[in-house]
């Protein structure tokens, strides 16, 4: 049974106290914090395995190397993905979203072309193709969101047409929450022959994703946000697509062979099998490696509990920060559809004044634009402060955490 | 910024989202220090029990947290900041 209580035994950095309060951790949507299993193992891979991988023959080499490809595999799996030549390990989202821009479409996308994304995404879902676009002189569309924040499907009907090669759009809001119903959005591109590509970094890490059943063609997520260390994401690609893609970084590691012809004066070079054709150099074998054990943790936990976890808590705050008169929560009224994220503004505070209030009594949430500023222009909101919950997180924090809104209530 | 005001101030961010506010972070060894001598130099118009004092300085409004921290409110631009800081931590 899912027990958050025991959970939170696994977190050390939990027990801190900031400010001489415990600390309680709700900004999840920016970062995760990591569990003992995943920095032991760390620690292990440094300690016991370290060595580059693959094309060494000496027995490190060839321990990491089964690490660092059982990583790729387990990874895999998460997600449903056919097999590992669909997992390439990024840096994390950002970068796996520019991998597809300036790979597939910078080889595919003309002028004539149409590139559909959503005014609710983050920001490095937009800029790439924004940036692109300039280059490839298509045009990126913008689907619009209702007043609530939720996708106006009747908006992206009426945006789809033969000229759209991609569907950009988030799995789940990094601002409001919103869970997007990507199923139906992919039918809708397919039946256009458009592609999906899927920001899931904040949906992978909170709640079952198969890539099988939502028939994603790209699905970017980041492990930081998912127990993992820092600077380890994934780009899932339907095997089909990424083998007619060329690479997108040149070096060590991603060709089978470059050899030099006398005649033409030319390297001729051959691509690597996937996925390493897309991982050049020497990648971060400790940071795969500590995605697999905070994967493997997950895994353990359950996908459906962690899920039905957030849920609750964001239920439980929603109804309990209605005691808060000066306080509006931004977006969705209700939990149907949404995910552990909650929004929110104080009347006479900015969302800056709220977070450092916050930080006073050891609370960690976050404000501002949170990377989307195009959303917060379409809700008329200059800025938001936002509270994100994780596995770890408690009814009781919620409970603390209404204590000192109220309290800061007063002096607003 | 001078050097004598840096060795007070760890970071300075600009607020997004709002105008032209500037949040700035005082160096952890350093944050007693400074708050002292803020408070000494600008008019205290409320505090709630030592967490955050609400202050004026030449016109300019502040919000300065017990934590160490401070929200320099619109300021037409960086160099203002910096101005204010000057007279008030040296």
């Amino acid at each position: 049974m899912f027990d958050p209580y025991k959970v939170r035994e696994d977190f050390p950095i939990l027990k801190r106290k900031i400010n001489d309060y415990p600390i309680i951790y709700f900004d999840n949507a920016a970062t995760s914090q990591k569990p003992k299993q995943v920095l032991d193992a760390l620690r292990e891979f440094y300690e016991q395995h370290n060595a580059n991988i693959h094309r060494a023959v000496h027995t490190l080499s060839q321990e990491a190397t089964e690490i660092y490809e059982e990583a790729h595999e387990e990874t895999a799996k998460f997600i449903n993905a056919q097999d590992m030549q669909e997992t390439i390990f990024v840096r994390g989202t950002t970068e796996a979203i520019n991998l597809i821009a300036y790979t597939w479409g910078l080889q595919n996308l003309t002028e004539q072309d149409e590139v559909l994304v959503t005014l609710m995404e983050h920001h490095s879902n937009l800029v790439p193709w924004e940036y692109l676009s300039k280059l490839k002189r298509f045009q990126v569309k913008y689907i619009d969101i209702n007043d609530d924040g939720t996708l106006n499907y009747e908006s992206f009907e009426n945006a789809m047409s033969r000229k759209v090669k991609i569907v950009c759009v988030t799995h789940v809001s990094n601002v409001t929450g919103v869970i997007n119903d990507i199923k139906k959005i992919a039918k809708t591109a397919h039946d256009y022959n458009a592609l999906v590509l899927v920001d899931g970094a904040q949906s992978v890490p909170h709640m079952p994703v198969d890539v099988k059943d939502l028939d994603l063609d790209f699905l970017a997520f980041s492990g930081h946000k998912m127990l993992a260390p820092t600077g380890i994401g994934v780009l899932y690609g339907k095997k089909d697509l990424l083998e007619k893609i060329e690479p997108f970084h040149g070096g060590g590691e991603m060709i089978k062979k470059v050899s030099f012809e006398t005649a033409t004066r030319r390297s001729l070079i051959t691509w690597n099998d996937l996925p390493w054709k897309f991982e050049a150099g020497t990648p971060n074998i400790s940071g795969g490696i500590g995605l697999m054990f905070a994967i493997r943790y997950l895994k353990q936990a359950g996908m459906e509990n962690v899920k039905d976890h957030e849920e609750r808590l964001t239920e439980y705050c929603m109804k309990r920060i209605k005691e808060c008169e000066k306080v509006k929560v931004y977006g969705p009224q209700t939990v149907a559809s949404k995910c552990g994220i909650v929004p929110f503004g104080m009347k006479g505070l900015s969302s800056h004044d709220i977070a450092l209030f916050c930080d006073s009594f050891g609370i960690m949430i976050r404000s501002g634009y949170h990377c989307a500023q195009p959303l917060h222009e379409k809700l008329n909101l200059s800025s938001s402060a936002r509270a994100s919950f994780y596995i770890y997180n408690t009814r009781e924090e919620i409970d603390r955490f209404i204590e000192v809104l109220k309290e800061i209530e007063q002096t607003a | 910024m001078s050097a004598q005001v840096q060795d007070y101030v760890a970071s300075i961010e600009e607020a997004c989202g709002e105008e032209k506010d500037f949040i700035v972070i005082f160096r952890h060894d350093k944050k007693d220090e400074a708050i002292s001598k803020i408070l000494k130099k600008a008019k205290t118009e409320k505090s709630t029990s030592r967490i955050a004092y609400e202050l004026t300085f030449k016109d300019t409004s502040i919000r300065l947290y017990g934590t160490g921290k401070a929200i320099f409110r619109q300021l037409k631009r960086k160099e203002k900041l910096n101005e204010l800081l000057t007279e008030l931590l040296l």
